[in-house]
């Protein structure tokens, strides 16, 4: 096992541990509870850091263990470019954000599920970056959806939190499934799991019929998993998690966990059209419209929701854009359209780094004065200067204001939407050239709603009546993290080639390896190009963005055009709402509630499917010429038994057919006996014993058996169905034993004594040869152990009722 | 002797079967024991029977075993179907003592009438 | 459930160890001749009942102070633990290994890893076994 493929289990392991601490911690132990996360975190990020340099050199690390080799399905860890810059953010990102919240989250809250589910989702969102088995990708994928699920219903009291919880898995996981089944069309066409064999084999397969829905269904699933239209609707109603999980997940990690999956597969699909117009088109389209919704926004989270919305179609836009380069393989024209997808991995850094620090003072504020709300916010400015200065540096580099990185990624973008109207397919140069303007339309929104963070919460008047608690500096230990980030904001800008070369490089590589091979693929980044369209477009969304917000109030008419009952969100009410309505009619016509309508179905299917084959294909044979002699001995031991289990029909009292029942039970252990079985006789014998023993205990104080009172009809259709059963089972057990169709496989048992030191065949079978079994059948014990436990000592409370349903 | 023993077991099937289509609780857990009967019966017929000793390796050697195969699957499902047993006694128990019946007809409540 | 019944008391006590006994010598039987660890464990847990059938609950308690849950939930860890051993010798997972060994006054005698998953498999048994009885009975 490599050491890659344990840095995926420590957090896991790091989970497992943390509801153990948090024992000692309630128990008043000093140190803080999320110290061990973070601990987890931090060293994990450092010990990534380590990568950086081979990384750079263009090395790449593979360590594979075994799991389900049979259908090529392994734990492969694998650390390229790519998987290095989003590892790097997954555990920095994360050891910021728990730092933040040891400081954010009261003692109050259920600290120890936040920090294990938060352990859980840093070890799944790692599993997906760094595995390279498509299977295996699948499952971390579906991890993250259910972490998320669970941080986003932390306070689970609240209707809200739970509605939104249930609407991101619901959309995250209906696109992971479809994802699932793309990556299952992919093996039928190339036949392999791992990404780096696909991309070898998959450009020869450009014609296969599934080669274009494999593309739509993986991208279904980059998409829910990165909120792009029209399945952004998500991603606003998860912030309703604390916003240490909104920081986290829905800005730096999660959502961007469908950008990696489309940087990962653009050397599988890249050069393709119908891939091209996808990522590029829903990109830009989401840019847009998450701008153009933001500024309408009251709550501050979000309003950072929809931001969060855009800038991902940004970056979804730009890898669309890269992906051409694909198209002719290397050549000198391929370079240059390469450079968007170096925009889009400077901006992925960029976004986080501004993003998060934005979150984090917003949840200071939210923290600071109780509410989060625009309209009472106002004049924080004096009050809360650090948390200003946060703010005013994450928003400004949102924006695209230099000095702060987001300049420069920026441009870069508007370059490429630029140079991208020059590519001559794809009818990009009719079509294509409305990118540039969808992109610089959005960008003067971007400035809109950046400006509208600062402006209306830290100036204008300060009305301390609206807020709920006095405003004043938060605590030093809440401004750590988020000052580390406008920190990074700043010195990207001024060092922004430490990063380049470094990180990105080596991840353009990844995502265009055979381009990569022959050119270098990084870029200088530049402060000044020159009065290049790009810097105009900038200038243009400055003046333009002012403009817009200074007259908001004589544009904000166009919110409401569309009504509410006919947005993405009435629909998926509708949908849910109609879902549940129809599947509980289906549902209540056949579940009935009553044991013998369950029963019945069970037996008229067995018989049905089983008589039924039986019959048609003719498999009645019969002989009695192999059995075994019976003794006299024998025949009495059946007759009596078989007197015996028809007199339970009959029996009145139930200690009459519990003593009945347990008389078949010893009858069957002298059966075991007679039948070479000592092991058998013996078990059955106790086993019958105790479960006497239990029926007695039982039996003072179950109430005596009434009869049954069933109509005549009931009776006969009850002894129809028995007598069928009954009848099939015989026949084709008769039928089968005089059918060999395989030969036995226990003569590889018989070596026992060689293969496991054991005379007692039976005895090894279980415990060596088939241990696994074993070991899962005493877990079906335990299990059934604390069932009964359970259901005798359980006294049902009322906790259920105390949810909040507002 | 198979075709003897596999027409008891398919009268235990039979009787096993209407039981588990009673009202009464207890009826049912009886019925579900003697499924399992059957069941244990049946996999130790399908080898045939007494084709050989006992299945342990003596230092003599030679001779032929039953098949010890379904005598493994055999143990493991009389362990299983304890606990199922036993869950399920309890269950009724538990239903008796809460809900004052073990009438599955009568557990179901008003919601069905 | 107090039984007051002077010849089963008397009884019980030599009965009892007669149980145990015949438990532990399935138990090491198992291997080689007909007994293991399911069925150990089941013998087990009948001299338990035994003596909850014949003394009252608290007089049983008093004397064998052990939670019979935390009993099953240790077997239980003890039969996965096992499994674990072989990975750590990069085997396969519930590899089991045997071996003959010299001991003093025993002689030759094969010991096998097997013996410790058949242990988690009895503690289970009658940790189960001796909590759905008394769970049953307790419940008045």
């Amino acid at each position: 096992m490599g050491t890659l493929n344990v840095i995926v289990l420590i957090p896991f392991i790091a989970a497992m541990f943390v509801p153990l601490f948090y024992r000692f911690y309630r128990k008043g132990f000093k140190i803080h509870i999320g110290f061990l996360p973070l601990l987890v975190a931090l060293s994990l990020f450092i010990y990534l850091l380590t990568y950086i340099p081979s990384i750079a050199n263009g090395e790449t690390f593979l360590h594979t263990v075994s799991w389900i080799p049979t259908y090529g399905i392994e734990f492969s860890a694998y650390l390229d470019g790519l998987s290095l810059i989003f590892a790097l953010l997954i555990t920095g990102i994360g050891t910021l954000v728990i730092f933040y919240s040891i400081y954010y989250l009261s003692d109050n809250e259920q600290l120890g599920h936040f920090y294990t589910y938060l352990m859980m989702f840093m070890g799944a969102m790692l599993g997906v970056v760094l595995s390279d088995n498509l299977i295996v990708l699948y499952v971390y994928w579906e991890l993250t959806s259910i972490t998320s699920f669970l941080l986003i219903a932390f306070w689970y009291q609240r209707k809200r939190s739970r509605e939104g919880a249930q609407k991101s898995l619901l959309i995250t996981m209906s696109g992971g499934f479809g994802m699932l089944i793309g990556f299952l069309m992919i093996f039928a066409m190339t036949g392999s799991m791992s990404v780096r064999e696909i991309i070898q084999i998959m450009p020869d397969m450009t014609d296969h019929i599934l080669f274009v829905p494999a593309i739509l269904l993986i991208l279904l699933g980059a998409f829910t998993k990165s909120a792009q239209f029209p399945f952004h609707i998500w991603l606003p109603d998860a912030m309703e998690a604390p916003t240490p999980v909104s920081a986290y997940l829905h800005s730096a990690t999660m959502v961007k966990a469908g950008i990696y999956l489309v940087g990962r597969f653009t050397p599988v699909f890249g050069g393709e059209g119908v891939w091209f117009w996808l990522v590029t088109g829903v990109g830009i389209f989401t840019l847009f419209w998450g701008s153009f919704q933001a500024v309408k926004q009251t709550d501050l989270k979000a309003l950072l929701a929809f931001s969060t919305v855009s800038q991902l179609g940004m970056i979804m836009s730009m890898f669309g854009m890269g992906s051409v380069a694909l198209h002719h393989g290397y050549t000198t024209e391929s370079v240059f359209y390469t450079q968007a997808v170096f925009a889009a991995l400077f901006h992925l850094v960029n976004h986080s780094t501004f993003k998060g620090a934005l979150f984090m003072a917003v949840g200071i504020v939210d923290h600071q004065v109780g509410t989060r709300d625009l309209r009472r916010l106002g004049g924080l400015a004096t009050l809360m200067p650090i948390t200003f200065t946060i703010s005013l540096i994450g928003s400004f580099s949102m924006a695209g204001l230099p000095p702060f990185n987001g300049f420069l990624s920026k441009e870069m973008f508007f370059q490429a939407a630029v140079d991208i109207t020059k590519f001559g397919l794809f009818h990009v140069d009719t079509l294509g050239n409305l990118i540039p303007i969808i992109a610089w339309l959005a960008s003067v929104f971007t400035f809109v709603y950046s400006i509208i963070i600062v402006f209306q919460t830290f100036l204008g008047p300060y009305r301390e009546e609206r807020l709920e608690t006095p405003a004043k500096e938060s605590p030093f230990g809440m401004l750590v993290s988020p000052l580390i980030l406008v920190t990074l904001v700043v010195a990207i800008f001024f060092f922004p080639n430490v990063l380049g070369e470094h990180i990105l490089r080596p991840a353009m590589a990844s995502v265009f390896p055979t381009i990569a091979s022959e050119a270098d693929l990084g870029v200088t980044i530049a402060h000044w190009h020159g009065l290049n369209p790009a810097l105009w477009m900038t200038i243009g969304v400055i003046v333009f963005g002012a403009l817009l917000y200074k007259f908001y109030k004589s544009w904000r008419w166009i919110y409401a055009i569309t009504p509410d009952n006919w947005s993405f969100n009435a629909l998926y009410d509708f949908t849910l709402s109609r879902g549940v309505k129809v599947s509980r009619k289906i549902t209540n016509t056949y579940m009935t509630g009553d044991l013998r309508h369950y029963l019945l179905y069970i037996f008229v299917f067995f018989f049905l499917l089983v008589a039924g084959s039986f019959v048609m294909l003719g498999a009645y044979d019969f002989t009695i010429s192999d059995n075994a002699a019976i003794s006299p001995f024998e025949w009495i031991l059946a007759m009596t038994m078989l007197i015996a289990a028809i007199s339970v029909l009959f029996a009145k009292s139930r200690l009459t057919a519990i003593i009945i029942n347990s008389f078949l039970g010893y009858g069957v252990a002298v059966f075991f006996v007679l039948f070479r079985a000592p092991d058998l006789a013996l078990t059955q014998t106790i086993v019958e014993t105790v479960t006497t023993v239990l029926f007695l205990a039982a039996y003072y104080f179950l109430p005596e058996m009434k009869p049954e009172n069933d109509s005549r009809k009931t009776k006969i259709t009850k002894l129809a169905i028995s007598v069928a059963v009954g009848a099939t089972v015989t026949s084709v057990a008769l039928a089968s034993q005089n059918n060999r169709l395989f030969e036995r496989v226990s003569t590889y048992f018989e070596n026992s004594l060689e293969l496991a030191g054991g005379r007692n065949i039976v005895n090894t079978i279980l415990s060596d040869f088939r241990g696994f079994d074993t070991m899962l059948e005493v877990v079906v014990l335990l299990i059934g152990g604390i069932g009964v436990y359970a259901i005798i000592k359980l006294k049902a409370g009322k906790r259920g009722e105390q949810l909040e349903d507002q | 002797m198979e075709t003897l023993i596999t027409i008891l077991i398919g009268v235990f099937v039979t009787i096993g079967t209407y039981l588990l289509l009673s009202k009464n609780v207890i009826r049912i857990i009886i019925g579900s024991s003697i499924l399992t009967h059957a069941a244990h019966l049946l996999i130790i017929t399908m080898p045939g029977l007494k084709t050989g000793g006992v299945p342990f390796i003596t230092d003599g050697g030679g001779g032929e075993f039953v098949d010890p195969l379904p005598q493994a699957l055999i143990l493991t499902s009389i362990v299983i179907n304890f606990a199922v047993t036993a869950l399920i006694l309890v269950l009724a128990f538990r239903a008796y003592k809460t809900l004052g019946t073990d009438n599955l007809a009568e557990m179901r409540g008003p919601k069905y009438d | 459930m107090k039984i007051n019944n002077v010849i089963l008391r008397t009884a019980s006590r030599f009965v009892v160890f007669i149980i145990l006994t015949l438990a532990l010598y399935l138990f090491f039987a198992g291997h080689n001749n007909p007994g293991g660890g399911f069925i150990a464990g089941l013998v087990l847990s009948s001299a338990f009942v035994l003596m909850y059938l014949v003394n009252d609950m608290e007089t049983v308690q008093k004397a064998i102070p052990l939670d019979f849950r935390r009993i099953a939930a240790l077997g239980a860890f003890l039969a996965v633990g096992t499994g674990f051993g072989g990975l750590i010798f990069g085997a396969p997972f519930l590899t089991q290994v045997f071996g003959h060994f010299h001991l003093p006054f025993f002689g030759t005698v094969e010991l096998t890893t097997v013996t410790i998953f058949e242990a988690g498999v009895t503690l289970t048994v009658v940790g189960v076994v001796i909590t759905i009885i008394l769970s049953i009975s307790e419940d008045v």
